[in-house]
């Protein structure tokens, strides 16, 4: 059964992100834009549900996300580095890699601790980007124009060609966390969330788990900062500040825990709510978003993911 | 299959429904002259920056399509095509107006942007506005390394740089007579408060070599809280505190330097400070040397150009215009120029951005704050007079600004290809007074 499942859920995922690379073709550039940058903000709110599950939740995931923003601008302004793929790839290891390094001091904390000291952290980054001025402080930096396998395409297809690669890695990255979600560690997480003490009793670590899950959600944010950062040409300390992990925590809360898509989709949702408010309504557009963050908790408490459950349990039935 | 076939149906059915929505957001094929306009429309810098350049720059648009505006500015819109301009709010970072900006030209398909005010938006908005071909005025920041570390096709700017406001200040208070035997400053920490350091410090160096440095104080933009800097700047007992903040920042700084008597224990000189007096009113600190990064509100030429937008804002609003709506008025004047320019060459059609470009470039045009001319930057960056003054109380206890020193545009302004900072250390060869 579940070998039948899995098969199921490769093919699935390669044929939709076929399906949306064609897609890609037959919108306009700034949706190909927007999605892009949906798909970035989506990488990190991923990562914070992998920590959800295992029932903590980053209220610093801005530090990842800035670290793999600022990866991509050095190696890119600093090294000549401009091969996207290469440039996300390379940011998902070395963010992951710093991940792992301060996850132990992380890990021994829960709840409201495990968010503050977070935020502690990319706060702290925070003030040291906005003081070197060799990075450009506050001001930040321009990217160069990033190529792809040594090409370096026109402007017009530039943006499609980064749409292509996100969607071809995050749908790889993507699969892989829905079979870790599904694996023995996976599921441990959700013990853990539930009754860490019994977990610890039946001879699992909670605390492995949580350094496990805070280093796979460190690359994910490192490469959804560096995807960030090519889709926009620029990239300022504005990527590690509070407000920008409080819009990860809420793409978590939207999408809830329970399916991979559905943080997309929250990322794509809010980012098409927040750029139609700041056009229509430009003196009022906070209010707009405020509202609409309000609305979407009080009337979807579970998250979109729980419509996606919802809907293909009931395709299951059907089925039979 | 069963599953698949549902799967498929999902699909289709979003992809009908994301190109419908596309095709609604579209839809609006346009005649006239379709105009991004990005200013502060919240936060700190809103209420006295942004709202009212907006403010000068929505009433001066609304008379243009109406052909209300004096002559050369009295052909209907932008060359007798209406003008219709989308706002968007400059608040959030650079980041998120690269963004905006990318919606702006490729979603709703603006012919121009017009706007940014902070220095970390300019810097960050030309290499997009390049990529994408896209017409972009600068009509506000003012850090000189726009187009002194770059060039641009399709990037304008239609004011002074900060250079001039900080070596026309340097200037008038030695030509005043002021002790500036020791100078401290507090500026923002980007590029704006940075660079208006460096030019205003390296300027008073290299006039009066003796005066020494006591504090160089950068808080964070639109940090709003001075205390500490208050007491440092208090305790280091400078003879001149150079500022160049603004926005709500100045106001705070204002509001809390006051009744600590910092105005009065030393002489403070505000770069940009005239754009908080509409708000302050008599709140205002007395004995203030300021500039208004050009002549503009209350140090504005006699012209009847001026007087003209003077009375108009008045009018509208009932308070006098200070920097901000001028500098935005400048720049749709400066646009309207190049766009009846490049008409004229290309027989009265709608011209590209590539024939608004080639006329944008070198322009000169006449504004109420002054002739402006695109002389550097190989013609894309303006130069214009400048004024400074000091603020004193007027016979009905009113805050005006009085002893104001003119200085033409040549003077405080470097040459075209020389970098802001070098033309000072040099000494300012070339210097027209």
């Amino acid at each position: 059964m579940s070998e039948k499942l899995y098969n199921n859920l490769l093919f699935q995922s390669i044929f939709l992100m076929l399906f949306l690379i064609l897609v890609g073709l037959l919108i306009p550039n700034w949706l190909v834009f927007v999605i892009t940058k949906a798909i970035a903000y989506g990488l990190v709110g991923l990562g914070i549900i992998t920590l959800m599950r295992g029932g903590l939740v980053s209220f610093g995931q801005g530090f990842v996300f800035g670290i793999g923003g600022y990866t991509a601008g050095l190696l890119g302004t600093q090294a000549g580095l401009t091969d996207a793929m290469l440039l996300l790839f390379v940011s998902f290891l070395f963010t992951g890699l710093v991940g792992l390094i301060i996850a132990p001091l992380l890990a021994r904390y829960r709840d409201i601790f495990f968010a503050m000291l977070s935020l502690a952290f990319s706060m702290v980054l925070y003030g040291i980007l906005i003081k070197i001025d060799a990075i450009g402080g506050s001001d930040g930096f321009v990217l160069p124009e990033s190529t792809y396998f040594g090409i370096k395409p026109s402007s017009e297809y530039a943006d499609y060609l980064l749409y292509v690669v996100a969607i071809i890695m995050t749908g790889f990255i993507s699969i892989l966390l829905r079979y870790y979600y599904d694996s023995t560690p996976g599921l441990i997480a959700l013990a853990v969330r539930e009754n860490e003490l019994r977990v610890e009793y039946l001879g699992s670590s909670a605390f492995n788990v949580a350094v496990l899950n805070f280093t796979i959600a460190a690359g994910l944010g490192g490469m959804g900062g560096a995807l960030n950062g090519i889709a926009l040409g620029h990239i300022d300390p504005e990527f590690t500040y509070w407000t920008t992990s409080g819009e990860f925590v809420f793409i978590s809360i939207l999408a809830g825990y329970l399916s991979v898509p559905a943080v997309f989709l929250a990322a794509l949702l809010l980012e098409l709510v927040r750029s139609f408010s700041g056009r229509y309504f430009p003196d009022t557009w906070q209010l707009i978003l405020g509202l609409f963050l309000i609305l979407s908790i009080i009337f979807i408490p579970s998250g979109i993911g729980s419509f996606f459950k919802q809907f293909f349990d009931r395709l299951k039935k059907s089925n039979k | 299959m069963n599953f698949f076939r549902q799967c498929l149906i999902l699909m289709s059915s979003i992809l009908i429904s994301l190109l419908t929505f596309v095709g609604i957001s579209n839809a609006d094929g346009h005649k006239g002259f379709k105009l991004g306009v990005v200013t502060f429309l919240s936060g700190p810098a809103a209420e006295p920056f942004g709202v009212p350049a907006w403010n000068g720059g929505k009433l001066f648009i609304k008379l243009l399509n109406e052909g209300k505006v004096p002559a050369p500015y009295n052909k209907k819109g932008f060359g007798g095509m209406k003008i219709t301009a989308i706002p968007i709010d400059e608040s959030g970072g650079a980041t998120k107006q690269v963004q905006e900006f990318r919606n702006l030209v490729q979603r709703d398909k603006v012919d121009a942007v017009l706007g940014y005010v902070s220095s970390g938006d300019c810097m960050a908005i030309p290499s997009v506005a390049d990529e994408l071909k896209a017409l972009t005025v600068l009509y506000d920041c003012g850090t000189p390394r726009v187009f002194e570390d770059a060039s641009y096709k399709y990037v304008f700017r239609t004011a002074a740089h900060a250079a001039m406001d900080n070596i026309a200040i340097a200037k008038y208070l030695i030509e005043k007579g002021h002790d500036i035997s020791s100078i401290a400053g507090i500026n923002q920490n980007y590029a704006w408060g940075k660079d208006s350091w460096k030019d205003f410090s390296v300027s008073v160096k290299k006039l009066s070599p003796s005066s020494e440095i006591k504090n160089e104080l950068f808080p964070k933009i639109f940090s709003g809280q001075y205390g500490t800097e208050i007491s440092a700047l208090m305790n280091s007992k400078a003879k001149v505190v150079h500022s160049s903040l603004w926005g709500g920042d100045l106001q705070s700084f204002i509001l809390q330097a006051k009744p600590r008597g910092l105005f009065k224990r030393t002489q403070v000189v505000f770069s940009a400070g005239d754009h908080v007096m509409p708000g302050l009113g008599n709140k205002y600190p007395e004995g203030v040397i300021l500039g208004a990064r050009g002549q503009y509100g209350m140090m504005a030429p006699d012209t009847a150009l001026n007087k003209w937008f003077y009375k108009s804002y008045m009018d509208e609003y009932g308070v006098f215009p200070a920097q901000p709506p001028y500098r935005m008025v400048q720049g749709l004047m400066g646009l309207k120029m190049a766009i009846e320019k490049a008409m004229e060459k290309n027989g009265g059609k709608k011209p590209n951005k590539d024939e608004i470009a080639a006329a944008f470039k070198g322009l000169e045009f006449d504004s109420p704050g002054g002739l402006v001319q695109m002389k550097l930057g190989d013609g894309h960056q303006a130069i214009q007079p400048h004024a400074i003054g000091t603020t004193a109380k007027d016979k009905d206890g009113n805050i005006t600004v009085t002893d104001i020193v003119r200085y033409k545009a040549s003077c405080v302004n470097p040459p075209n290809g020389i970098k802001a900072v070098d033309w000072i250390n040099a000494g300012f060869p070339g210097a027209d007074c």
